[in-house]
């Protein structure tokens, strides 16, 4: 019995299913099947792993937060029916590519919020309120929401920013002026702002 | 325990599908067929239970859509021969194996069936009776009988390859 499975192995396998996995994205979204498609770019801080839902950006991840545990995240809280499948994340990979390029100091993208919710995601939807190249401290965006004593509030809604960069939850500092921590690490987020100050 | 990504059932099990779709279908239609079973994969996916043995599943599903292939292609007014005339030149594994997918395409269907279950996915007589209706005993049959056919017909088969 020495019918071994390579038997019907080709050399140019990769190749194949790359094409075929490519060919089930397309008809996967032209079938309304496609509920999380995601790609990976790669940008001045990293490798940026980048989701969206059929509504909209639903997920920036930095290399830091492992891309397969926010993969796995996205299948238990979204749908499991996720696929690499480029095409739809192709707008908000130019726009960041612009942006990181200088080319560009707003992201015109449709959002997908529903990964946060409450308050949470009252401070996120206030985030791109913060001009590019500006900066507040978490007090004052608690005041800005009308929450004035919600500082740790606000400091927890900008950790747990499901769409980092294009939210900019960088913007946002402690009261002395020294960045506070960051989703993508302090590196990322003085990158992110020296970057913005340079323009 | 999670569901994981589809896009993982993908990566894990693709190649083994595309295999089992060659054995099934020939190299020609075994990409049709491999993309109906992962389309339709997806689309019951959310529905799968998460202990559920994935390649299993893919493969009954395979075995379902290479049958609507094989209806399709008899339905068609000048049907394509199962073996591509010229093998190698379709992508078809190594060079020379083209004796390998005649010897593959002149089996039985039950047989070729019963070889790409459990030689190729690697699946149980159990699990395979379960697909093809029958006893583990007839899928266990049938898959020997396929394996000594292609003995005969593709020598290279029984003095190569990783004891299953």
């Amino acid at each position: 019995m020495n019918i071994s499975p390579d038997y019907f192995a080709s050399p140019a396998d990769p190749d194949t299913l790359r094409r075929l996995g490519h060919r089930l994205g397309l008809a996967a979204e032209a079938e309304g099947l496609l509920d999380v498609a995601y790609t990976t770019v790669d940008s001045p801080v990293g490798t940026l792993l980048l989701a969206a839902t059929p509504k909209g950006l639903v997920r920036v991840a930095y290399d830091v937060e492992d891309h397969d545990r926010v993969l796995d995240a996205l299948s238990q809280r979204l749908s499991p029916r996720v696929l690499r499948a480029p095409k739809r994340l192709d707008a908000a990979a130019r726009e960041l590519d612009e942006y990181f390029g200088r080319q560009r100091r707003v992201f015109d993208l449709p959002l997908d919020l529903s990964l946060s919710s409450g308050f949470r995601q009252l401070v996120q939807r206030y985030l791109p309120e913060i001009g590019y190249g500006q900066t507040r401290t978490y007090g004052q965006v608690a005041e800005l929401v009308g929450s004035p004593k919600a500082v740790r509030a606000v400091g927890t809604a900008c950790a747990t920013n499901p769409l980092p960069v294009v939210v900019p939850c960088h913007r946002v500092l402690r009261a002395d002026g020294t960045p506070g921590g960051y989703v993508g690490g302090p590196g990322a987020k003085k990158a992110l702002l020296s970057l913005e100050a340079a323009a | 325990m999670m569901k994981q990504p589809f896009e993982k059932v993908v990566e894990q099990h693709g190649q083994t599908v595309l295999r089992v779709c060659r054995v099934l279908l020939g190299v020609h239609d075994a990409e049709d067929a491999w993309s109906e079973t992962f389309l339709a994969a997806m689309r019951a996916y959310p529905d799968l239970p998460d202990d559920a043995n994935a390649e299993a599943w893919l493969v009954t599903i395979a075995h379902r859509k290479a049958i609507d292939v094989l209806r399709a292609r008899q339905r068609q007014p000048a049907p394509v021969g199962e073996v591509p005339e010229s093998p190698t030149a379709l992508g078809v594994p190594g060079a020379g194996d083209g004796d390998l997918w005649q010897a593959v395409g002149a089996l039985p269907k039950k047989q070729r069936q019963a070889v790409a279950y459990h030689y190729v996915a690697g699946l149980a007589y159990a699990e395979i009776a379960e697909i093809l209706g029958g006893t583990a005993d007839a899928a266990r049959r049938a898959a020997a009988d396929g394996v000594k056919n292609l003995r005969k017909s593709y020598p290279g088969a029984a003095t190569e390859g990783a004891p299953s």
